[in-house]
């Protein structure tokens, strides 16, 4: 009885967490320019024209390109802060950690105005660079988070053993410390990539009018008139998420990424 | 090696370019935002460098006041949704199999790292009369011609949780994937149904985490932006829309840096009160 | 002299005191083991030899030449830690041989050594495996490998078999023991075990809660003559009886005389001391019969578990256990009369 209860419960979750991305997947197959579901005819022309059209591609390469950069920028932000962290605990350390995670914690738009008038003050208000490094900013948390965790999994003795056995700080580091922080440096570097893809408001407030990212792009497409397009871009950037956490969850190990203990402590 | 003190400048050497970033990037711009809050506002152009209060003074507007107001209503209302429905669902992903348990997470992930604009038009399209439910609700028929349901304040409202919901299901995972099975286990063999035991055991050992998931979730859909502008009607606007209309097309940057620090200061204030009373009722129960 | 030498080391983290004032003289070729309860300080020690911590006071000499400033990747010791430390991003022959990729060797003579090494201890043809599709006494194989790699001048361990089930243990300490006599190696192991401790070692010594070295000498000279009422106690189990000395060879224990055939040097009259008497070296007669060297009490319980028979004598206020064969077993039953025997060759006397 509890048991038919969860199913139809977990099927209800599962229903509306689906059901706008296959609403918007079959939009996209419509054969003419209007919005139906169930399509009417079916055609994929809308993603060769998100794939060919000058006014879909340039959004798709400041967007691939802000993502790019922003989140390995984010991840060299990341990387000697966390080792810092695990390997000196001390409390400027901390701080600066908290200080990496609130930029995702405060409402976005704060961060956004901050950003604003900070590159309107420094004269690069407009230019793709106040966006890449904003990003960075803004999604530290991610990697430095991540990093983090995989720091910890570093048991003491690990690093005692390599020292006994020859092993001085750097090459500890080179052998032993960065093999093992390596997926989890990957893993973050996709959050962040993911995440900076998706992002409309710092975007917006540091460059929108110059730089036009997709989720502006899209925006704007949705205040001047619906296009079938729309829906392929949302279509491809589903599939981008999916096939990325897939591949995290494939090879990585994704429930301890998110906070679930090692399933031998289980 | 590990949990030394840094000793000399060396050792510290790794941490100046993280300072440097976060210290130039973060701390300066933000010191900038509260600063010009404070400045005078030219008209037509930027603003003066100055300081007075007439910026926080205009805040004191009917139309502030409802938004804020309107703002928090939604974020409570949506939290308090996502985490009753999320706190079981999680608990359910958390007891299936490590395999299930990748699938709904990478399902999560993906609808999580959906931007605003696509959750919104999506749910714009759901809602419609032209694509939307209700042609399913027809085909069934259970209606008889379809009808638009957006905008309005429930379709918001389903635009919101479903933006926080995967949100809200990453919060409260680490908690309950490391709740000790044996716990509902034993309240089982001292003869507890399970849904006895889901809400004595499970809920009431983790009050704590579902707090600060509250808290979180609060937090993070108070900075729902676009849904408010594709899926309500202009009433239904909500602070962060009104910020940046004052930066980006009333060129107001004094005002719309004070409304931010308000913003700040009152959602700040909000999730210390909630902590505060969610600790009291622990210590209550202890 | 050829060997490891301690010289009074301390070491304290802030205030609390881990090793206190200890020297010692290990020789080369041994095997020693650290012995002692948990928070004796004898981990502490083992890192401080292994150069992962540095002495608050004292020196660390090997074979006369100062090492306590070399750091631990200049010692050229191995070292098997208590969580065996594998590195699990690395392969079997990977995790054997990272010592000699330390020291740049090369390729295909770092897999000639990790194929002799994993011979060594059993484990050929795993050298391609990963750690995590190894079992627990195959970790273990590999740990010790991988600490020999370099034909270390120490070989410590700290603790490493304290994960294994008891069978597999016991397996294991007899496979080192060999192990460490066919190399010739110093090797020093960390336990709170006492029959591990006895069972591998040429020497051991045994730590007490004050965090001093109680006693060092050969497994057989501590258990039959334990330097302290600790070792006594710690070692195996001991009757320990209080009295006071009243002749040159006689202790008074409650109006009861006992003959003693040594008796520590200066040992003046009223002295209190304490006896201790292992309890296979106690018979136990039925009834009460008189002679010297007995104690009186009644049967309070028998303890037979197969091979050993133990006899619980309660003496009026104090007890004494006797242990023997199953074949010498006294004629005895719980509540009745019985007899102790109390050899004077088995009777030590230590300070109380």
């Amino acid at each position: 009885m509890s048991k038919t209860l969860r199913n139809i419960f977990l099927g209800l979750v599962l229903f509306l967490l689906s059901g706008p991305l296959v609403v918007v997947s079959g939009v996209s197959l419509n054969a003419k320019k209007r919005l139906f579901f169930p399509p009417e005819g079916l055609s994929l022309r809308w993603y060769v024209e998100l794939l060919t059209e000058n006014s879909w591609l340039i959004p798709v390469k400041n967007s691939l390109t802000i993502a790019f950069t922003s989140s390995l920028l984010a991840l060299s932000i990341a990387l000697p802060l966390a080792y810092f962290l695990w390997r000196y605990r001390v409390f400027y350390a901390r701080a600066l950690f908290t200080l990496g995670i609130s930029p995702f914690i405060l409402p976005p738009v704060i961060t956004a105005l901050g950003f604003l008038s900070f590159w309107v003050t420094v004269g690069l208000y407009g230019m793709m660079i106040a966006t890449i490094i904003s990003h960075a900013i803004f999604f530290v948390t991610l990697p430095l988070v991540t990093i983090s965790l995989g720091f910890e999994s570093i048991d003491h003795e690990i690093v005692e053993a390599a020292e006994t056995m020859g092993a001085n700080s750097r090459t500890v580091f080179g052998t032993v410390i960065f093999p093992m922080v390596r997926p989890y440096m990957i893993s973050g570097y996709a959050f962040a990539f993911v995440l900076s893809l998706n992002e409309y408001i710092v975007a917006y407030m540091v460059a929108g009018f110059t730089v036009e990212t997709l989720p502006i792009k899209i925006f704007n497409s949705l205040r001047y008139g619906y296009t079938p397009v729309m829906a392929s871009v949302t279509v491809v950037f589903v599939l981008l998420a999916a096939l990325i956490f897939g591949l995290i969850g494939r090879f990585g190990d994704l429930p301890k990424l998110l906070g679930a203990l090692n399933p031998e402590d289980q | 090696m590990i949990g030394e003190k840094p000793k000399g400048i060396r050792a510290h050497l790794t941490l100046v370019y993280p300072a440097l970033m976060l210290g130039i990037f973060f701390i300066v711009p933000f010191g900038l935002m509260a600063a010009v809050s404070f400045f005078h506002r030219q008209p037509g152009g930027f603003y003066i460098p100055g300081f007075e209060l007439a910026n926080y003074k205009n805040l004191y507007t009917v139309l502030f006041g409802r938004t804020l107001l309107f703002s928090l209503f939604v974020a409570g209302l949506s939290a308090a949704i996502c985490v009753s429905i999320g706190f079981p669902f999680t608990f359910f992903i958390t007891r299936m199999k490590r395999r299930a348990q990748v699938v709904w997470l990478v399902l999560l992930m993906s609808v999580l790292s959906l931007s605003e604009v696509i959750v919104g038009f999506a749910w714009s399209l759901l809602l419609s009369r032209t694509a939307g439910l209700s042609n399913l609700f027809v085909w069934f028929g259970l209606m008889e011609r379809s009808v638009a349901w957006y905008p309005g304040f429930v379709a918001l409202l389903f635009g919101i949780c479903y933006l926080a919901f995967p949100y809200t299901v990453l919060v409260l995972y680490p908690p309950l994937s490391r709740l000790d099975p044996a716990l509902p286990e034993a309240a089982q063999t001292l003869g507890a149904s399970p849904m006895r035991t889901f809400f004595t055991v499970v809920v009431g050992s983790l009050r704590n985490a579902i707090v600060a998931a509250f808290v979180m979730v609060f937090v993070f859909t108070l900075g729902a932006y676009l849904l408010p502008q594709i899926l309500g009607r202009p009433r239904h606007w909500t602070l962060s829309v009104l910020i940046t209309d004052a930066a980006i097309y009333q060129t107001n940057m004094p005002l719309a840096a004070a409304m931010a620090i308000f913003f700040m200061f009152v959602s700040l204030v909000l999730v210390a009160l909630t902590m505060i009373i969610g600790k009291g009722k622990k210590i209550k129960t202890v | 002299m050829a060997g490891l030498t301690l010289e009074n080391i301390n070491k304290n983290f802030g205030s609390v005191v881990a090793v206190r004032d200890v020297t010692l003289l290990l020789p080369d070729g041994q095997f020693v083991c650290f012995l002692g309860p948990s928070g004796c300080g004898k981990t502490t020690l083992l890192r401080l030899i292994a150069g992962l911590e540095k002495p608050s006071r004292g020196r660390i000499l090997l074979d006369e030449e100062d090492i306590t400033h070399t750091p631990a990747h200049k010692r050229n010791f191995g070292m098997v830690f208590q969580s065996l430390a594998l590195f699990p991003h690395l392969t079997v022959g990977e995790n054997v041989s990272y010592s000699l990729r330390v020291r740049k060797t090369g390729k295909a003579i770092r897999r000639q050594r990790a194929r002799e090494l994993l011979d060594l201890v059993k484990l050929s043809g795993l050298i391609d495996r990963h750690i995590s599709q190894l079992s627990g006494g195959q970790r273990q194989r590999v740990a010790m490998a991988r600490a020999l790699a370099i034909e270390p001048r120490l070989f410590l361990l700290d603790e490493p078999l304290s994960a294994l089930d008891a069978k597999l243990r016991e397996d294991m300490q007899l496979e080192l023991r060999m192990l460490q006599q066919r190399l010739a190696v110093t090797t020093i192991l960390v336990t709170h075990d006492q029959r591990e401790a006895m069972t591998m070692s040429d020497l051991v010594v045994v730590m007490g809660p004050d965090n001093r070295v109680h006693q060092m000498g050969s497994p057989l000279e501590i258990y039959r003559n334990p330097a302290d009422t600790f070792v006594a106690d710690f070692i195996g189990t001991s009757n320990l009886l209080d009295g006071t000395c009243s002749g040159p060879r006689e202790i008074t224990v409650r109006g009861v005389r006992l003959e003693i055939s040594e008796m520590p040097d200066g040992m003046a009259l009223d002295t209190t001391v304490t006896v201790s008497v292992r309890p296979e070296e106690v018979h136990v007669l039925p009834g009460t019969e008189e002679g010297g060297n007995r104690l009186y009490g009644s049967v309070s319980f028998v303890r037979d578990v197969g091979s050993s028979v133990e006899i619980y004598l309660d003496c009026g206020g104090f007890q004494i256990v006797s242990q023997s064969t199953p074949k010498g077993r006294p004629a005895v039953k719980q509540g009745d009369r019985a007899t102790a025997v109390l050899p004077p060759t088995a009777c030590v006397v230590l300070r109380s």
